[in-house]
């Protein structure tokens, strides 16, 4: 309750990419907002999963947070978007943006909140990524870049290798405790066993802590929404929301 | 309306008072517990004191917040981070406006109607007595508990001031529109941060200004060290820093106006509401505002002041603030005295009566909407506490009942109405938080 951080040093306002889909008629289904993970962008979400989650009817946001923020700016991006659409919002994040997401919820009441393949344990994902691509993730040690391949992010992904830049912070090491959600949001964890990035434990163990069992889709790779099959996982999204909201 | 068999009683559903800031976030925290609500606005829309069609809205044309953007919004719905510092009221009414929108709080709110009484039925229920604004048929509903947020800015309180006066005299809730002043002599009597603020724009605006207070005051600049100021006093507060060390701060970075005649405060800082006004002072010092004492007398067309001094203004302005208050309920309920004070457990919970509170009945250090979150978080927690686990509620209300009061309401203050509900937000909010975890343990 007491944010002396907000109220002494508050996060400047920044350029937020904010890409948007909206069904003719959305009256009635509250607003989906993706949040991209480490070197993604809204780009990501636009591909395919934006313009699917409209054409079900709901409105469909996805933002890119600032460039160069840390995981407190990138939040306080998030819920800038949220707060600005006009009904209370359904987060859905990717990745390290599941981790946004999941600090985010302590800061804003979403309606429902879906993590896709979160890495919410940072140490458990490098161990999972020096397993997988020792000498892309090795730089990234370093402050250099991150070098994601074929086999972490999916055979989906492999058009987009290019696009992705990502540079990690060391914040994401932290043990810093996950808040509690405000206003109780339904929480739905997404991924898959075959994820070279987050792994079955880390899935099992997001899921344990919001109360639930991981929604599980076999033989994809880490970028759900970039995959050949990416109809299944958000099918498979949207009807948890249509069940729960 | 039409879920329960007898119209009439609405069972576990919870009555608001009220669809301004407070009333807005008491139904979302009584949604969130998953609380029916039914919320009386005696106006056409959301807004309250921040909305200027209201006729009680107390706002003038140019009224700013006197917290910074930080320490004013919701916490779970920031205003924007593109909004200035410090918003304009219109700003404020499109962020109330749009959170009441955002989650769908309409649905739940009875424009047009006003409570006229609200009186204790069995088992901790309220018999509430609806009407619609400015008469019409009354009908009687029962509901689990009742949330008042009626505001305390919207009954004018009129100083008593002998003798006659020819020109005009107005109280600072009437006044919108600086070209009321325009050409004209203006004394503006209160020191608060509305008289502070008439009189600036009166040295704008008229030919000869008065500015009438009874004491000194600790006049806060709006930036100190280019940062808005409570965001400098939050990062004192923040590292701790010991009461008496803030306020050898506080006194060097306020002007020294005993320069200009202003009298030299009778109380040490912090021991008064926060003034935030950057322009009193360059306007005393180019001596468009002239300080005068308290005002003893009119006698015709002139003013006496106390120390013998006369002015003769064409208009007068009271800013003397506004007094509480609840038409619809006795005051025993609220334990009010007879200056008209209520006596509410950290200025929420009404001592007697288990299902009836007050929200935003605050005077804090910052701006009000966050402590009224968490004054409606707190409220709604019990309510669905006492429902589900009386037995711990009691538990909790025996322990809350030997909560100090000095642990959550400001100990040294000027003792005068306007510090009735005076809190120093961190303090207060510590309090609270507290609160909600012993009823989550």
């Amino acid at each position: 309750m007491l944010r002396f951080d907000d109220w002494t040093n508050p996060v400047p306002p920044a350029d937020r990419e904010v890409v948007a889909l909206l069904p003719d008629d959305h009256d009635d289904q509250p607003p989906v907002l993706f949040v991209p993970g480490l070197g993604h962008g809204a780009w990501a979400f636009a591909e395919h999963w934006l313009g699917h989650t409209a054409g079900r009817g709901f409105p469909a946001h996805a933002v890119t947070p600032r460039a160069g923020g840390d995981l407190r700016a990138q939040v306080h991006d998030v819920v800038q978007v949220a707060a600005s659409l006009p009904r209370q919002a359904v987060l859905v994040g990717h990745g390290v943006g599941a981790l946004v997401v999941a600090r985010a919820l302590g800061r804003y009441p979403a309606r429902a909140a879906v993590l896709v393949a979160p890495v919410l344990d940072g140490w458990a994902a490098l161990a999972a990524a020096l397993r997988a691509n020792p000498f892309g993730t090795l730089p990234a040690l370093f402050g250099g870049r991150l070098r994601l391949n074929q086999r972490q992010l999916g055979t989906g992904a492999a058009a987009y290798l290019e696009r992705v830049d990502a540079r990690p912070r060391a914040e994401l090491l932290s043990r810093a405790r996950l808040p509690k959600p405000v206003g109780a949001p339904p929480t739905l964890i997404v991924g898959s066993p075959d994820d070279r990035v987050v792994r079955r434990s880390a899935l099992d163990r997001a899921a344990a802590r919001y109360g639930g069992a991981p929604l599980l889709f076999p033989g994809m790779g880490h970028d759900l929404m970039l995959e050949t099959n990416w109809t299944e996982p958000i099918d498979a999204i949207l009807d948890w929301l249509g069940k729960e909201i | 309306m039409h879920d329960s068999p007898d119209p009439g009683d609405r069972r576990d559903a919870v009555c608001v008072v009220g669809a301004g800031a407070s009333g807005l976030t008491a139904i979302k925290s009584l949604r969130e517990q998953g609380f029916a609500v039914d919320c009386y606005e005696r106006e056409t829309g959301v807004g309250g004191a921040w909305n200027w069609r209201h006729d009680r809205s107390p706002v003038y044309a140019s009224t700013h917040l006197i917290s910074s953007r930080p320490l004013t919004e919701f916490p779970d719905f920031p205003m924007p981070d593109t909004w200035p510092d410090y918003p304009h009221h219109s700003q404020v009414l499109a962020y109330l406006e749009r959170y009441a929108k955002h989650f769908d709080l309409g649905r739940h709110i009875w424009f047009g109607m006003e409570v006229v009484s609200a009186v204790p039925a069995d088992d901790g229920r309220w018999d509430v007595t609806i009407q619609s604004t400015g008469g019409g048929s009354s009908r009687t509903q029962r509901y689990a508990a009742i949330v008042v947020a009626n505001g305390h800015n919207w009954s004018p309180m009129k100083p008593e001031i002998p003798g006659d006066f020819r020109g005009e005299v107005m109280h600072a809730g009437a006044y919108k529109d600086p070209a009321r002043l325009r050409g004209r002599k203006v004394l503006v009597i209160g020191g608060g941060n509305t008289g502070c603020d008439i009189a600036v724009e009166a040295a704008q605006q008229a030919t000869e200004v008065w500015h009438s207070t009874r004491r000194g005051y600790w006049y806060a600049p709006k930036y100190l060290l280019g940062r808005p100021a409570d965001q400098v006093n939050d990062r004192l507060l923040r590292w701790r820093l010991p009461l008496r060390l803030r306020q050898w701060l506080y006194r060097r970075v306020t002007p020294d106006l005993t320069r200009f005649g202003l009298p030299r405060p009778d109380h040490r800082p912090y021991e008064s509401h926060p003034i935030v006004n950057s322009l009193l002072p360059y306007y005393l010092g180019h001596g468009r505002i002239r300080p005068r004492p308290d005002v003893a007398r009119f006698d015709g067309s002139a003013v006496e002041f106390t120390d013998g001094s006369r002015a003769e203004p064409d208009l007068v302005i009271t800013a003397t603030g506004y007094r509480p208050r609840f038409d619809f309920l006795t005051p025993e309920l609220l334990d009010t005295d007879e200056h008209g004070r209520p006596d509410l457990h950290l200025h929420a919970f009404a001592r007697k009566h288990p299902t009836l509170a007050v929200i935003g009945l605050l005077q804090p250090d910052s701006g009000v909407l966050p402590l009224a979150h968490w004054q409606s978080v707190a409220v709604a927690r019990w309510l669905r506490l006492r429902m589900t686990d009386p037995a711990r509620a009691a538990a909790v209300q025996q322990k809350e009942s030997t909560r100090p009061l000095t642990t959550w309401s400001r100990r040294r203050v000027v003792p005068s109405s306007r510090h009735w509900f005076e809190v120093d937000h961190v303090d207060y909010l510590r309090a609270l938080e507290s609160l909600l975890k012993q009823m989550e343990s």
